[in-house]
């Protein structure tokens, strides 16, 4: 089990260093450079001023090189530029400090600045994880419960109607994306054309305050999405259980239906059902995303849609990182979960 | 002229018979749905159950509280029982439904549901009966449902068509026509058929819009559905059915065109992804080993990108100059080509003939077809001579069609290679490779044809996913023109003004569920149908 950790923490590691070299080379490919030359110095600047400006601030030494200096492996520049300046990538890319240390990448703990949010890219994180993070529970509180609840039912007499009709709505359930049922909410729940305005359209106010009236939408939409994957999951769980032996036995010994289901099946079905929840998260990611821009909520979502569109790039490195850490942790906690779960797994 | 109302001037004979019928269907499926959680439904093997009156008490309680919203709601017929005073309305209604269970309890279950499937069916033909009238009177008389069922009659025709020779013939179609012995089956087919007739016959062939999707018409923006055609001449469509978007389009033929695009993008992109995993997935998971590794690694690379960070990151305009797309339309693209050759040497190596005069003519085509899909004059990828390319794919599209194609590439590599580890070990495979066959022969002609049925369902639930994945980047206004009219576009250009005009947004939102939903559907038929043998 420790050696199984270990490998996947490995294979994890060599996995967010590729993925952060990809979107490390995708963001300073050279037009990306330019712009961002011209979005810092100024828009009229000629090819030739732009390739001074990048060269004095290192942008130029090669691509493994900038990786390293981000990563924090390999001293940050200091680059005396054709202006004469001296320029330092420890002392924010502006003239050399004396006092500047000589590594300042992630593993120090530099993040980097945020050219859209105009502050420290850890600061722009933690701020808006927290928020991400607020709408990320209320979401698993309303989906997993639901979803659990919806696949147990369905699944303990497979082919009833109620099986029949709980599985076709999940089905249109993960056939609804976030950005249709958001819309679909927006409109029967906020606009002035239905005229109910039970809920309002934008959660920006959620962001410090959150009631039902402000946050309920957001969090249903998400919900929505996932719970009919984790739904049909948990069903099919369910009627692989409840057609094993140990089960018929129950029910031969005379225990209630209720208690077969409650005290027998549900606690081997939960298994397969908690992988899923677990490998479902990294998807949420995608409706956050989208529900976060469809109703103004500025989190986590948000700023990935944001430094996406200004091609912000210590910023969206951070959240490519974060974003990476998110799935594979959960992968692992999954594996690991499923380990000690199962006691079939366990013993072989 | 006249505003056009939804049903028109039938609709007020029709409405509240209509209305009457959902609501004795709405009511009776959740009396049946209610008794379902009865125990009684579980059969005679249960010793102590628990005692009817708690489901009976559960059941009314529901009936009651559904009459109760639906009247509040303004349900024609159910408006007496709102009595002006909510409470009030609450007590009668809950009375209504402790009779009403327990009237549903005194019959059998089956007897319920009779009657929910009744009720459901008179539901149907009577909207059924909307369309039908709709085909025959002016859009005045049927109103704007019945114009739109008008404007669809080449879809309907061809669905009429397909569904009557598959039903004919079903015996003899193969799984296809088992699709035909379920239900759910045949409602996501029809929702698909839908879909694909409407793209073939409204962006293929124009008769279905009425209306140019880009043409901006003055004084007719944010209009309200059924609002007449300002300044029409004779030959105008009088109507913008379901009303105007912001730029004065008409909202009904930008979804109809909307429909070609995704029609044509979702299936094509999962079709490209399931060549690329096939080709690759089938070794990895035959030879496993050092292979399988760094293809799995490579897989889990891109599964591990949050989705919408890679669109982003590849559909930006920047990267979109540096070529970065064009690249990787290379190396995709080139899948396909190697699939079908491999396939074809591997099979039919030893025949006379084959090997100087068919596969060169079938790898001339196939590389032919590449290079033209591949190559565009003035673009980074510039191989072909101007008049040896065959067509040129708009670069717009081709950049979706990319990112689809990479983003659903590792899921349906692993969904195979999955499938060849568990079959690879089957004696049929012994037996070929006792045959001494090569291991091309065996992955691509005899694991392959036998784990085709999980492929199909997979195939059909991915062009759902893809087509959600298109809206994705349409609705963050990623690669296609923003005047594009394809459904994610349109979404996100009409949220900005949901509160007041609802049909912009809603039409396309409502269609690609509808088709997602068909997708859906179909998948699970053909899975229930498959595994039945």
């Amino acid at each position: 089990m420790g050696m199984f950790i270990l490998r996947r923490t490995g294979v994890m590691l060599l996995t967010a260093l590729c993925l952060t070299f990809i979107v490390f080379i995708l963001t300073t490919l050279y037009p990306n450079l330019e712009k961002l030359a011209k979005n810092q110095g100024n828009f009229r600047m000629s090819d030739a001023e732009v390739a001074s400006y990048l060269g004095n601030r290192g942008y130029t030494q090669g691509k493994l090189q900038n990786y390293g200096e981000w990563l924090g492996i390999l001293p940050g520049y200091v680059i005396e530029g054709v202006d004469g300046k001296t320029r330092g990538r420890c002392s924010n890319h502006g003239e050399v400090e004396p006092d500047a240390p000589k590594f300042c990448g992630v593993l120090q703990g530099n993040w980097g600045f945020s050219s859209v949010f105009k502050e420290p890219v850890s600061d722009v994180v933690k701020t808006r994880l927290t928020l991400t993070g607020k709408l990320m529970f209320w979401v698993m509180i309303v989906m997993i419960p639901g979803a659990l609840i919806i696949g147990v039912f369905a699944g303990m007499r497979e082919g009833s109607r109620l099986d029949r009709s709980l599985s076709t709505g999940a089905i249109v359930t993960t056939a609804t994306p976030e950005y249709v049922s958001g819309v679909i909410f927006i409109a029967i729940f906020t606009s002035s054309a239905v005229g109910l305005k039970w809920f309002k359209g934008s959660a920006t106010s959620a962001m410090d305050n959150a009631t039902l009236e402000n946050f309920l939408l957001p969090v249903l939409t998400i919900a929505l999405y996932g719970m009919g994957y984790i739904a049909r999951m948990t069903r099919a769980s369910m009627t692989e259980v409840m057609t094993a032996q140990y089960i018929r036995t129950a029910r031969l010994k005379g225990v209630s239906f209720a208690n077969i289901v409650l005290k027998h099946a549900l606690r081997n079905a939960l298994i397969a059902p908690f992988t899923v929840i677990m490998l479902q998260i990294p998807w949420l990611l995608n409706g956050v995303v989208i529900v976060e821009t469809l109703f103004n909520f500025k989190g986590f979502g948000w700023v990935l849609v944001q430094a996406a569109s200004n091609n912000d790039i210590d910023l969206l490195l951070a959240v490519a990182v974060v974003g990476v850490i998110v799935v594979l942790l959960t992968q692992l906690i999954s594996d690991i979960g499923y380990v000690f779960l199962n006691p079939r797994i366990r013993i072989s | 002229m006249q505003h056009l109302s939804w049903t028109g001037t039938l609709g007020a004979y029709l409405n509240p018979l209509f209305l009457t019928a959902l609501v004795c269907f709405l009511a009776l499926a959740v009396a049946a749905i209610a008794r379902g959680f009865s125990p009684h439904a579980d059969g005679p093997h249960l010793i102590n159950p628990t005692p009817p009156s708690v489901s009976l008490m559960g059941s009314s309680l529901v009936i009651g509280l559904a009459l109760w919203l639906l009247s509040l709601s303004g349900v024609i017929l159910l408006a007496p029982l709102a009595l002006g005073n909510i409470w009030l309305s609450l007590i009668l209604c809950l009375i209504l439904g402790a009779a009403a269970g327990f009237a549903l309890f005194q019959i059998s279950e089956e007897m319920i549901f009779k009657l929910v499937w009744l009720a459901f069916y008179v539901t149907l033909l009577l909207f059924g009966l909307y369309l039908v009238i709709g085909l025959f009177v002016k859009p005045e008389t049927m109103g704007i449902v019945g114009a739109i069922s008008q404007r669809l009659i080449p879809t309907w025709i061809a669905l009429a068509v397909t569904f009557a020779l598959s039903i004919l013939f079903k015996r003899k179609l193969g799984l296809y026509g088992k699709l035909f012995d379920s239900p759910i089956g045949m409602i996501g087919l029809g929702l698909v058929l839908f879909w694909i007739f409407t793209a073939i016959f409204g962006a293929g062939f124009d008769w279905i819009a009425t209306h140019d999707p880009l043409a901006q018409v003055s004084g007719m923006k944010n209009k309200h559905p059924g609002i007449p055609l300002r300044g029409a001449t004779e030959a105008d469509y009088p109507y913008y059915l379901l009303g105007g978007d912001t730029l004065a389009r008409d909202v009904f033929s930008r979804a109809i065109f909307g429909s070609g695009i995704v029609i044509v993008i979702a299936p094509a992109a999962t079709i490209f992804a399931f060549m690329v995993g096939i080709t690759l997935g089938l070794p990895a998971g035959y030879f496993g080993g050092r292979l399988d590794t760094v293809l799995s690694f490579l897989s889990n690379l891109v599964l591990a990108f949050p989705v919408i960070l890679l669109f982003f990151l590849l559909v930006t305009p920047e990267i979109v100059q540096t070529g970065l797309p064009n690249y990787l339309a290379v190396i995709l693209f080139v899948f396909p080509v190697v699939f079908i050759a491999v396939a074809q040497y591997s099979k039919n190596r030893l025949k006379p003939g084959f090997l100087t005069l068919q596969f060169p003519i079938l790898l001339i085509i196939g590389i032919w077809l590449y290079l033209s899909l591949v190559s565009e004059t003035g673009k980074p990828v510039d191989v072909l001579p101007p008049m040896l390319d065959l067509f040129d794919v708009p670069a717009e599209i081709l950049l979706v069609f990319v990112s689809v194609v990479f983003v659903n590439s590792p899921t349906a590599f692993r969904i195979v290679r999955g499938l060849t580890l568990d079959v690879k070990t089957r004696d049929y495979v012994a037996a070929a490779q006792t045959r001494g066959e090569g291991p091309w022969y065996i992955m691509l002609w005899e694991i392959l044809p036998n784990v085709r049925g999980p492929l199909i369902v997979d195939f059909c639930l991915r062009i759902g996913y893809a087509t959600i994945l298109l809206g994705t980047l349409g609705f963050f206004g990623l690669g296609l023109e923003s005047e594009s009219p394809d459904w994610g576009t349109t979404i996100n250009a009409g949220r900005k003004l949901l509160s007041v005009y609802l049909a912009p947004p809603l039409v396309p939102a409502f269609s690609l569920m509808s088709l997602v939903l068909g997708l859906n559907l179909l998948a699970d038929g053909l899975r229930e149908e498959s595994l039945r043998d």
